[in-house]
């Protein structure tokens, strides 16, 4: 099995308050690798330390097998890191085919000049951004909603969207930030196969799920954080046995 | 080291009435994060309605400093109530709008305010009769005049009241607790939108005395004399930290020093090269470095961009 | 494309190719120069319109850009350093310096946002203005407040516009020959912002407009993308003003002051951000309306009181303020907003 994404002593603090303690975990290609915690435990801080949103204050990453020193967002996707949004965070007022070819943006290259001329590189670069678009949306299932502009899509086809959107960017490692969250049971359950799908087609996924039920019915792995430090890492029916989960969700509310 | 003297009381003058106005800035900016665009049109509006009182009754035979003083209130009165208004018809109903659409409106009641106020005062310049102690002291080779000490010591009293109220009353913590969460100060019982209207009325009234305070010090007042001065009052919030009432203190007093240094100085500086008609340089200066550097301000805290 | 936009297109231009004989024929050449100015204005809110509307980073210093244009043609054809450059050098060259001029203004403050960044380009056009009024010692550049006059007029093939030419019969005065150049670089303008709008570089745009993390987050340098919309509003900026200097052949400072650059922002605002045709109307709408309004007030005070009670200026300057304001309050999106999406503005 080979390593795809290998974290090392990620660290991060606000202010005087550590968010992440030398948070290190290992994620193998091919895998749906689960990170899960209580609230406020640093799961949505490492997901933006990991994607460049925020400047990590310690830690390194491997990604692919080299070190992962970008310090920008963009950087970042480009090398094949795509990511979701806990509260979606779609391109509102542009349509979903739009949203779509916005998430090739690092892939292709047409800039001023070929705007404006449309030679035949930038058409065909376009009609190919075009198709992709238009294949993406299928296989989230929602191409019947590519000219809909985003924001007037139902709540679980703006979270289709937005994986699209991600899927655009050719990630090695896909990054879904509570995916599921605010769905109901069957919505839930079609986004269970789809990300299914998406590891039968080869790719990585990293999930952060409040789900439970979710989480250990779908992922290969689980990490869980607590106060921002690793407790667990491991197949998921020995996390949900380990005494430190149990106390850092049961007694943390007691 | 006399023009270094000098330059700081200048300084000091000036920066204090920057200081009111910049007040006003960061008071609506603490509470709506909002830019008022207008508000150095008020300022505009308090000097010359100030100016109206007082020539009506330059000759009434009341003691000079009694005729600023009810040229004061009055003035004080007439941006009270512009300021609500403002507020009312042309921010309010756009809270929740994007931001760019109040900013557009602010622009809007920024022309239409020193339209008004062309068409009743005039294009021309209006000298403001003396009525104040303008008596010159010396000290080390610097001249400074009364009205400088009493436009920095009334600048003073009123930023310590405001700091009074702000921090000691029930309606201060009402305004911070409106800066802070509109929507959870609503649910402690704040009236969110009378503590806005408020904080206007009084930003609106600190503009007034600032207005009175800046053509006192010039001697001139004309219709078009706030926009700079809103401009430089703005730049001043920033520099302390916008939405941070000590910070705009600090900035408009620091503002006022830089510039009145810088202007003392560019000539040697640059061997004669910028005269002092750069002044007005150093304000947009300073801003453009102190957003770029720390776009937080002096005393503002660090905000951070939320994914 | 069907033959019904062939017709739509053929009927524009014939309107757009009659309209200064019918106007200059009907109201005299002083509209006609209306006209000129409103296709001007029109090419500058385009530009402008990549930078808020597209982009949604709101610059109100974007007349500094025009003057650079305008005073780069200046210099480099007057007598004022004796330099008689012809129209095409320079308007190329105005082009690229505006654009860098977009690039250096714009790199230091992409970082703010919103407000923060309206204020700081407004210090930097005020900065252009100062710098303009005062470089003229001590080398005089500038000719500071008094500005430069004896510009030389602009020529196409040899033939200076500003002198009339005879053709099939008509009379072509100097401002008939600048509306018709006018008209042709505006429509170039507005062809290459469609075909922007309709790109990879205009979806950017459009996507660090409406959300900037998520924008980078698929793989957009928003620094880039977002200096590329500063330099392409700059670089129409700069050509807009170069043509300004010409067709007035006197250039000075108080041209280009803050109420010239809110004046922009209102045409993009009123029109229709982000909506070429709703900028092209409110270029229109705000050159011709209160020329009009110019015109018209003064005669009509006279007629209903007997006398001018309102300096006609001003009360122009008033309606303007109270027209931001209502269309801001009552049609947030703009007279002609993007009929597809009512974007950000709309709510």
């Amino acid at each position: 099995m080979t390593v795809l994404l290998e974290a090392r002593g990620v660290t991060k603090y606000f202010g005087g308050v550590q968010a992440l303690k030398d948070v290190s975990l290992t994620i193998n290609a091919g895998e749906i690798y689960g990170l899960i915690g209580p609230n406020g435990a640093g799961k949505t801080t490492f997901f933006n330390a990991l994607t460049g949103l925020y400047q990590r204050d310690g830690g390194e990453i491997g990604f692919c097998g080299a070190a992962l020193r970008l310090s920008s967002p963009h950087e970042v996707a480009k090398a094949g890191i795509a990511r979701t949004f806990q509260n979606i965070r779609l391109f509102a007022n542009m349509t979903a085919r739009e949203n779509v070819m916005v998430g090739r943006h690092s892939r292709t290259r047409a800039g001023v000049v070929g705007a404006v001329l449309r030679d035949r590189a930038t058409r065909a670069e376009e009609a190919a951004l075009r198709r992709r678009a238009d294949e993406l949306l299928r296989y989230v299932g929602i191409e019947h909603r590519a000219d809909d502009i985003a924001r007037h899509l139902a709540y679980g086809d703006q979270r289709r969207l937005e994986i699209a959107r991600a899927l655009a960017t050719d990630p090695k490692l896909l990054a879904l930030d509570e995916p599921a969250a605010g769905m109901n049971a069957t919505e839930t359950a079609s986004l269970k196969s789809l990300i299914e799908g998406l590891r039968a087609d080869g790719l990585t996924v990293l999930l952060i799920e409040h789900d439970v039920k979710l989480v250990m019915g779908l992922c290969d792995r689980v990490a869980v954080l607590d106060y921002g430090e690793k407790i667990a890492e491991d197949v998921p029916a020995s996390v949900q046995r380990n005494p430190k989960v149990i106390e850092a969700y049961l007694g943390g509310a007691a | 080291m006399d023009i270094f003297l000098q330059q700081l009381i200048n300084g000091l003058t000036l920066g204090s009435i920057y200081a009111l106005v910049a007040l006003g800035y960061t008071m609506v900016y603490g509470i709506l994060g909002l830019i008022n665009f207008a508000h150095g049109e008020v300022v505009m509006i308090g000097a010359l309605s100030s100016l109206t009182v007082i020539r009506l009754l330059a000759d009434s035979g009341l003691p000079g400093p009694v005729v600023v003083l009810i040229g004061l209130l009055a003035a004080a009165l007439v941006c009270m109530a512009l300021g609500f208004t403002i507020e009312r018809v042309a921010y309010r109903p756009l809270r929740n709008a994007p931001r760019l659409a109040p900013l557009i409106t602010a622009i809007g009641v920024s022309i239409v305010l020193q339209q008004l106020a062309m068409l009743t005062w005039g294009r021309s310049y209006h000298s403001v009769p003396p009525l104040l102690p303008a008596a010159t002291h010396e000290v080390l080779g610097a001249t400074f005049t009364e009205v400088q000490v009493i436009i920095v010591a009334v600048a003073a009293i009123t930023m310590a009241g405001l700091m009074m109220l702000v921090n000691r009353t029930k309606l201060g913590r009402a305004m911070r607790a409106t800066a802070e969460n509109p929507a959870i100060a609503g649910l402690m019982g704040v009236d969110a939108n009378r503590i806005i209207g408020l904080t206007f009325v009084i930003g609106s009234a600190l503009a007034a005395l600032a207005g009175v305070l800046v053509s006192a010090n010039y001697g001139i007042a004309h219709y078009h004399m706030g926009f700079i001065l809103g401009l430089k009052a703005f730049t001043a919030a920033v520099l302390g930290g916008i939405g941070n009432l000590a910070g705009a203190m600090v900035g408009g007093i620091l503002l006022g020093v830089i510039e009145a240094l810088g202007a003392g100085y560019i000539g040697d500086l640059t061997g004669g090269v910028l005269g002092s008609h750069y002044q007005d340089v150093f304000a947009f200066f300073v801003l453009i470095v102190v957003l770029i550097f720390r776009p937080s301000g002096l005393m503002g805290e660090k905000l951070a961009e939320r994914a | 494309m069907p033959r019904k936009s062939w017709l739509g297109m053929a009927l524009i231009g014939a309107a757009l190719a009659l309209a200064p004989i019918v106007v200059g024929a009907s109201l005299g050449n002083a509209w006609v120069r209306v006209l000129d100015f409103a296709a001007l204005y029109i090419m500058l809110a385009l530009g402008l319109n990549i930078v808020v509307g597209f982009a949604g980073l709101l610059d109100l210093g974007y007349i500094a850009f025009y003057a650079v244009g305008a005073y780069l043609y200046a210099l480099l054809a007057s007598p004022h350093f004796g330099i008689h450059w012809p129209a095409w050098a320079i308007l190329p060259l105005g082009a690229a310096v505006a654009g860098l001029f977009g690039v250096l203004l714009g790199a230091p403050t992409l970082r703010l946002r919103g407000d923060y960044l309206a204020i700081v380009t407004l210090g930097f056009g005020e900065i252009i203005r100062i710098f303009l009024n005062n470089l003229n010692t001590p080398i005089n550049i500038t000719n500071g407040p008094k500005g430069i006059a004896r510009i030389d007029p602009i020529s196409v093939f040899g033939q200076p516009l500003s002198k009339p030419v005879e053709f099939l019969g008509i009379t072509f005065s100097g401002v008939m020959l600048y509306y018709y150049l006018f008209v042709v670089l505006a429509l170039g303008i507005v062809f290459v912002g469609i075909r922007l709008q309709d790109s990879r570089i205009g979806r950017a745009w459009v996507a660090i407009r409406e959300d900037e993390i998520a924008a980078k987050a698929c793989g957009i340098n928003t620094r880039n993308v977002k200096l590329l919309a500063f330099a392409m509003g700059a670089t129409f900026g700069g050509v807009s003003g170069g043509l300004f200097a010409g067709f007035q052949e006197f250039v000075s400072p108080e041209s280009f002051g803050l109420m010239e650059s809110v004046m922009v922002l209102c045409m993009v605002v009123l029109g229709g951000m982000g909506h070429i045709p709703g900028v092209v109307l409110g270029g229109l709408m705000l050159t011709v309306l209160p020329e009009a309004f110019r015109h018209g007030a003064g005669p009509m005070q006279q007629a209903m009181f007997g006398k001018v009670l309102l300096d006609p200026e001003a009360l122009r300057m008033l309606l303007f303020g109270l027209a931001l304001i209502a269309v801001m309050l009552y049609r947030p999106a703009g007279l002609w907003p993007e009929p597809r999406h009512r974007r950000e503005l709309a709510k």
